[in-house]
């Protein structure tokens, strides 16, 4: 995949780069013909830079991690048990928990194009919809793991998510030890983006 | 179809490169380019399945070579033309040709309600499930030239029906302007040794959702 860099430097003020240029004149064609409400992009934008990201998928983990009822919940309907946390929407209406264990870890990819669960997790990183990791995760995962890092046991069962469908799925990471006293608040701080994805695991108790 | 994004076991990409707090956007058009895609959505001329599809037509050194955003716009320039929502002389001026002709079908003040709705995709199916769960089936061997969710890694490997999901949109109909066609999805996993052969890592499995005319009982 191309790398993107500011060609700002490289033009005089009034040229673009051609993406840059390219989008610029869709959206003139669009708004000029009244088909598109630039303040609209402006919205979307706005909503997941700001509204809709990774810290909405914490929260779910936290509370399953605090609660046995919302954690069953969450294992036989986890839409419901995710819209009951306000998050609810595009590219999560069809949710699905998997929970990790001692004995199995839980990855998600889409090969085929980049399903990802918005509602909880926002948009995806370019990373995950990059062939290296579209391509490996189903055959090498743990050759990919080890590029983010992290090295499971060689017992560990590897279970990989291939979303094929609309099903979109949200990775419950293990409570790491030693957080019998945390707040809910302190132990969504320990849940990143790619514990939630299966690329990481839940940070360490501070 | 066999498309540059069928990419499950494909090798020579590289490294995966995990960014450190990285930006949601990595420039200002990519905002726009997404924006432009759900409010071209809206005006419900094509479904998703189709936009996928439209993504996946790409040919394969031009899909290969764009990040994907640039991927998303590609294919909504098609779309757009396709739909006679713009005409290849406006596409290639970057002017449009008229003047106002409609009024936004998504007005911002309507995102919010629009995003948390999103477009759910599960539909009743008359008939009964084909397969239980528990079951062997087999991913049919097949190669169709139009838009299918079944990637060509699991395609003749048998594997475990996990899961009955209920109905859903079919994808290959529904991309083809050939209705919703629902069918049972069911979530079936495979071993990697039977994907992958014995060199595999034997802690490893890999499952799909899968539409039950991509099976046949093994």
């Amino acid at each position: 995949m191309a790398h993107y860099h500011s060609h700002d430097d490289d033009h005089p003020d009034n040229e673009f780069d051609p993406m840059t240029a390219r989008v610029k004149a869709l959206e003139t064609i669009l708004v000029s013909k009244g088909l598109v409400d630039p303040a609209a992009i402006d919205a979307i934008v706005d909503t997941y830079e700001t509204k809709v990201g990774p810290r909405n998928g914490a929260r779910v983990v936290a509370k399953a991690w605090t609660d046995p009822a919302y954690a069953d919940w969450l294992k036989r309907d986890a839409t419901a048990a995710i819209a009951s946390l306000g998050y609810t929407g595009r590219q999560g209406e069809h949710m699905h928990a998997v929970f990790n264990t001692p004995e199995t870890h839980n990855l998600v990819v889409c090969t085929l194009c980049s399903c990802y669960p918005w509602s909880v997790l926002g948009l995806p990183p370019v990373w995950y919809k990059s062939p290296p990791y579209r391509s490996r995760a189903v055959i090498d995962p743990r050759g990919v793991l080890a590029e983010f890092g992290v090295q499971l046991p060689s017992t560990t069962n590897i279970r990989v998510w291939d979303s094929t469908a609309e099903l979109r799925y949200l990775v419950i990471p293990q409570r790491p030890a030693g957080t019998e006293a945390l707040t809910e608040d302190q132990l969504a701080a320990l849940v990143t983006r790619d514990a939630m994805i299966g690329t990481g695991l839940a940070r360490v108790a501070p | 179809m066999n498309g540059p994004h069928d990419l499950g076991g494909q090798m020579g990409f590289g490294a995966v490169a995990p960014e450190p707090d990285e930006p949601y956007f990595h420039a200002d058009w990519e905002k726009r380019a997404l924006g432009l895609t759900l409010c071209s959505g809206a005006l419900h001329k094509w479904n998703i399945d189709e936009s996928r599809h439209a993504r996946e037509s790409l040919p394969p050194a031009t899909y290969y070579a764009a990040s994907y955003y640039e991927i998303w716009i590609r294919a909504l320039e098609t779309l757009l033309v396709r739909h006679n929502v713009i005409t290849p002389d406006e596409l290639a001026s970057g002017r449009a040709d008229e003047g106002p002709v409609a009024t936004p079908p998504l007005k911002a003040d309507r995102v919010p309600a629009m995003l948390a709705r999103g477009g759910p995709c599960d539909r009743p199916v008359a008939t009964a499930p084909r397969f239980a769960v528990g079951q062997r089936v087999r991913a049919r061997n097949i190669h169709p030239e139009h838009h299918t969710r079944l990637p060509r890694y699991v395609r003749n490997h048998v594997g475990v029906i996990e899961s009955a999901r209920g109905g859903f949109v079919f994808p290959d109909a529904n991309a083809h302007g050939q209705g919703e066609a629902p069918q049972h999805l069911y979530t079936v996993v495979f071993s990697a040794r039977d994907l992958w052969g014995d060199d595999a890592d034997p802690t490893l499995s890999v499952s799909i959702d899968a539409w039950e005319s991509y099976l046949e009982p093994a």
